[in-house]
C-alpha cells in the first residue's frame, strides 16, 4: 500500500513518456532545428545501413596501389580531410562519420568487387569512389543493384546519369565550351589542333570540341591525333604541329604521355608564351611531374585551382596542407573529392535521413557554400552547377587565374547538337 | 596534305622527322640493350626491367635534389654524376636480385618470367612507399632544355641529341666489353656451353652474376636519361617494357647487332607510319609487321647459328 502514492506519482510521468515516444516518427517531418538531440537511428536509417546512435559508416574506394594511384592519391587525402573536418562539427545528424577504405588496385574487376563489398557486407552509408571512368562504369550496375549512393569526383565525359551516383566534377561540355570560347575571343584563334591519349574520354571531349569549333566559333580543325595510353615518343606529332602552325594546340593527353609530351614540346622549341595552348587535363598535380619550366605559359581549363583567391579556399588550402604536408599540391580533382562527403551530409541533412532513395529525392538543390571553388548546387541531373575557369601555368607550378565565366554553367551530360 | 605548304616548310619537316626517328632508335635501343644482355646472353626473361629503368630515374631525382640543395653551383653537371650513380644502384641491385632469386631458377627459365614480374611488383610498391605515389619532377640543368637550331626552320631537340650520343657511347662500351675483353670473352663462353666453361676453370656463377648487374646497370643509367623525356613515377617502367621487349625478340635474342637493327627498324617504320596517320594506327601497323615478319622468320632478324 504505501507504494501507491509513489505509483501515483510516477504514472502521468510514465505516460507522458510513453507518449513522447509513440511520436517519435513524426520528428522526422518537423523542421531539423525543432530538436537539438541526434534523432534515434530507427527514424534515419530504415534499410539497415551501418549507422549507429554514434556513427555512421561511410566507403573510400580509390586506387591506392597500381598505375592510377598517382592521380587517386589527391582524392582519398581530400576525401579524409573533410570527413574530418565534418567530425570536428559535430559530424552528420549527431553521428561521427568513420569510413572504411578499400583499394580498387588500378583494376576495374576490383573497384567492382570492393563496392559490392562495401555495399553488402558493410552496410555503407554512401562511398566516395573512383577516379577513371573505366572504374566508374564498372562501379555503376552494383551501386544501382544495391541500391548504394556513390560521390564521383573526376572530370568526364558526361553521357551518364544515374540516380545512385553524384558526379562532383564536371561533365564534358561544362569543362570545354567557356575554355574555347574564351581563347576563341581572346586570342583570335580560328584553327585547332588537337592531341590526346587514345580512350573514350579525350575521343568524347574532342568531339565535343571539334563541333562547337567547326559549328559555334566557326573555326577549323587542322589536326586531331591520339596516342595509344602510356606513348612517351611525341615527336612526330610535334613536327605536325609546326607544319600546320595552329592557333591553339588542344590537349587532352594523360599519365605519364603528359609529361613525356611537354617536355618534348619544349625540347623542340615551342615557346608556349607565344604558342596557345589550351588543355583540359592538367592540373597542379600532373605539373609536379612535368616540372613547372616544362609547362609555364600553357592555359588549362578547370573549375578551381589552388591559386584560387576567394575565403571558403584561404582556409581549405592551409588545412589540406595542414594535415598532408607542406609540399602537397591541390589539384581540380582532389577538390571535387573534397566536395563529395560535404554534399552528402547536407544532403543528409536535408532529408533528415540516411536512407540512399530519400538522399537521392534530395539531392538536387543541394547547395554547399563553404566549397574551395566558391559556390555550387546539385542539378537534377545529379551533376554540379559550378564555374568554369581559365588558368596559366606559372613556372612554380601553380597557376594564374586568367578568366571565368560569369555564372554557374550549367551541367549538361547529354549535349544536344554535340553528339 | 601537302598542297598547302612550300617546298622549304616540308624540307625542313623531312629533316626533322629524319631526327624524330633517330631519336625514338636511340631510345629503344638504350632500353633494349640491358634486356638484351639479360635475355640473349642468360636467357633469363627479366620483367623487372622497367622497374631497374625507374630506380635509375629515382637516383636521378635524389641527386639532382642534392645538388640544388648542397652544391647549386654545381647543378649544371649533376646529370653525368647522376648516370653514374644511377648505373651503380640498378647494378647492386641487380646483382643483389641474381644471388637472392635468380640463380636458383636458371633452370627453370619460365619461372625467372614469374620470379621476376612478381619482382616487379614488389619494386613498385617499393617505389610507392618510399618516394609517394605521386611522379616526381627532375629539374634539369637550363643547357639541356629548349633546342638547336640549324637552319632558321630546323630545329633539333638537345636532350635528344643527348640521348642519341649517349646511345652510341653505350653501345660501343658494351660491344667492346663483350667481344674485345677478357670477361666479354667468359661470358660469351658460358653462353655457348656453360658446362664446359665452368670445366676449363671459367667461375660461372660469378660471370652469371656480373652480366646480371650489368644487364641491369645499364637500365639504370637508360631510366637516368629518359627523365629528360619521360615521366618518374612508380609504375612509369611499365611504359617501356612492351616496347623493350618487341625490339629484344624482333632483333633475335642472342645478337647485340640484331637489337640494334630491330631497333631502327622499328622506330623508323613508326615515325614515318606516324607522319602520315595517328599515332595509335602508327603502333598497330608496326606491330603488325613486327608479328608478320616473326611468323616468317621466328628467331628473330639475326640469331646465333648455334649446333643444336
Amino acid at each position: 500500500m504505501s507504494d501507491e502514492p509513489n505509483k501515483g506519482l510516477l504514472s502521468p510521468l510514465r505516460r507522458k513518456l510513453l507518449m513522447g515516444m509513440a511520436a517519435l516518427p513524426a520528428i522526422t517531418m518537423l523542421p531539423k532545428a525543432s530538436f537539438a538531440q541526434a534523432p534515434a537511428t530507427s527514424a534515419v536509417n530504415t534499410t539497415g545501413l551501418a549507422v549507429t546512435d554514434t556513427e555512421v559508416t561511410v566507403g573510400i574506394l580509390h586506387s591506392a596501389t597500381g598505375t592510377m594511384a598517382i592521380s587517386e592519391t589527391g582524392s582519398i587525402e581530400a576525401e579524409k580531410l573533410a570527413i574530418e573536418q565534418i567530425n570536428a562539427m559535430g559530424g552528420v545528424l549527431g553521428r561521427k562519420i568513420k569510413f572504411i577504405q578499400e583499394d580498387g588496385a588500378s583494376d576495374w574487376p576490383t573497384f567492382a568487387e570492393k563496392a559490392k563489398k562495401l555495399l553488402v557486407n558493410d552496410k555503407v552509408a554512401a562511398i566516395m569512389g573512383c577516379w577513371t571512368s573505366a572504374s566508374r562504369k564498372a562501379v555503376l550496375p552494383v551501386m544501382e543493384q544495391y541500391n548504394g549512393m556513390l560521390y564521383y569526383p573526376t572530370f568526364y565525359e558526361g553521357l551518364e546519369q544515374s540516380k545512385n551516383v553524384i558526379y562532383t566534377g564536371q561533365e564534358a561540355t561544362q569543362q570545354i565550351l567557356a575554355g574555347l570560347n574564351w581563347i576563341a575571343k581572346e586570342k583570335g584563334a580560328k584553327s585547332f589542333f588537337f592531341v590526346g591519349s587514345d580512350y573514350i574520354w579525350p575521343r568524347t571531349s574532342n568531339k565535343i570540341a571539334r563541333k562547337h569549333v567547326e559549328n559555334v566559333l566557326k573555326g577549323k580543325v587542322v589536326g586531331e591525333e591520339y596516342y595509344p595510353l602510356g606513348n612517351t615518343q611525341f615527336n612526330s606529332v610535334i613536327n605536325k604541329i609546326k607544319l600546320t602552325k595552329p592557333d591553339v594546340i588542344f590537349t587532352d593527353v594523360v599519365g605519364g604521355s603528359n609529361v613525356a609530351f611537354y617536355k618534348q614540346l619544349k625540347a623542340a622549341g615551342i615557346d608556349l608564351s607565344k604558342q596557345a595552348l589550351l588543355t583540359i587535363s592538367v592540373t597542379e598535380d600532373e605539373i609536379d611531374g612535368i616540372g613547372g619550366e616544362n609547362i609555364a605559359g600553357a592555359y588549362a581549363c578547370m573549375k578551381y585551382f589552388q591559386s584560387l583567391d576567394n575565403p571558403n579556399n584561404k582556409t581549405f588550402v592551409p588545412a589540406f596542407k595542414k594535415m598532408w604536408g607542406e609540399k602537397t599540391v591541390i589539384g581540380d580533382v582532389t577538390q571535387a573529392a573534397y566536395l563529395g562527403p560535404w554534399l552528402w551530409k547536407l544532403t543528409v541533412e536535408k532529408a533528415g535521413s540516411f536512407d540512399v532513395d530519400k538522399i537521392a529525392a534530395a539531392s538536387p538543390g543541394v547547395e554547399f557554400k563553404g566549397a574551395p571553388e566558391g559556390y555550387v548546387r546539385i542539378h537534377e541531373n545529379h551533376h554540379l552547377w559550378s564555374k568554369t575557369r581559365v588558368g596559366r601555368a606559372k613556372l612554380d607550378g601553380q597557376f594564374e587565374l586568367i578568366f571565368e565565366t560569369a555564372d554557374l554553367v550549367e551541367p549538361d551530360p547529354f549535349p544536344k547538337g554535340y553528339q | 596534305m601537302f598542297g598547302d605548304y612550300s617546298i622549304g616548310d616540308l624540307g625542313s619537316i623531312f629533316v626533322m622527322q629524319g631526327f624524330a626517328g633517330l631519336i625514338l632508335f636511340s631510345v629503344y635501343v638504350l632500353m633494349a640493350l640491358g634486356l638484351a644482355i639479360i635475355f640473349g646472353q642468360m636467357g633469363v626473361i627479366n620483367m623487372a626491367h622497367g622497374e631497374f629503368m625507374i630506380l635509375g630515374a629515382y637516383v636521378t631525382w635524389m641527386t639532382s635534389n642534392l645538388f640544388q640543395t648542397y652544391l647549386p653551383s654545381l647543378f649544371s653537371g649533376y646529370f653525368f654524376l647522376a648516370m653514374i650513380l644511377a648505373f651503380v644502384a640498378s647494378g647492386a641491385l641487380g646483382m643483389l636480385v641474381e644471388w637472392v632469386l635468380i640463380r636458383h631458377l636458371y633452370k627453370r627459365p619460365l619461372d625467372t618470367l614469374l620470379a621476376t614480374w612478381g619482382l616487379s611488383l614488389i619494386l613498385q610498391q617499393a617505389f610507392r612507399s618510399v618516394f609517394g605515389a605521386r611522379e616526381v619532377g627532375v629539374d634539369l640543368p637550363q643547357w639541356m632544355l629548349g633546342s638547336l637550331h640549324v637552319t632558321e626552320s630546323i630545329e633539333v631537340p638537345i636532350n635528344g641529341v643527348f640521348v642519341m650520343c649517349l646511345t652510341v657511347l653505350i653501345t660501343v662500351g658494351v660491344a667492346y666489353v663483350m667481344y674485345k675483353s677478357r670477361w666479354g670473352r667468359q661470358v660469351r663462353a658460358v653462353v655457348q656451353n656453360r658446362i664446359m666453361a665452368g670445366a676449363v676453370g671459367i667461375n660461372t656463377e660469378k660471370v652469371d652474376r656480373y652480366t646480371y648487374g650489368l644487364g641491369c646497370g645499364i637500365a639504370g643509367v637508360a631510366g637516368s636519361a629518359f627523365t629528360m623525356i619521360g615521366s618518374t613515377g612508380p609504375t612509369s617502367g611499365q611504359l617501356y617494357i612492351v616496347d623493350t621487349f618487341l625490339v629484344v625478340v624482333f632483333g633475335g635474342a642472342a645478337s647485340l647487332l640484331g637489337t640494334i637493327a630491330s631497333a631502327f627498324s622499328i622506330s623508323q617504320t613508326q615515325s614515318t607510319l606516324e607522319f602520315f596517320m595517328s599515332g595509335s594506327m602508327a603502333k598497330v601497323l608496326t606491330l603488325l609487321a613486327v608479328v608478320g615478319i616473326l611468323m616468317l622468320r621466328p628467331q628473330g632478324l639475326f640469331a646465333l647459328k648455334v649446333r643444336k
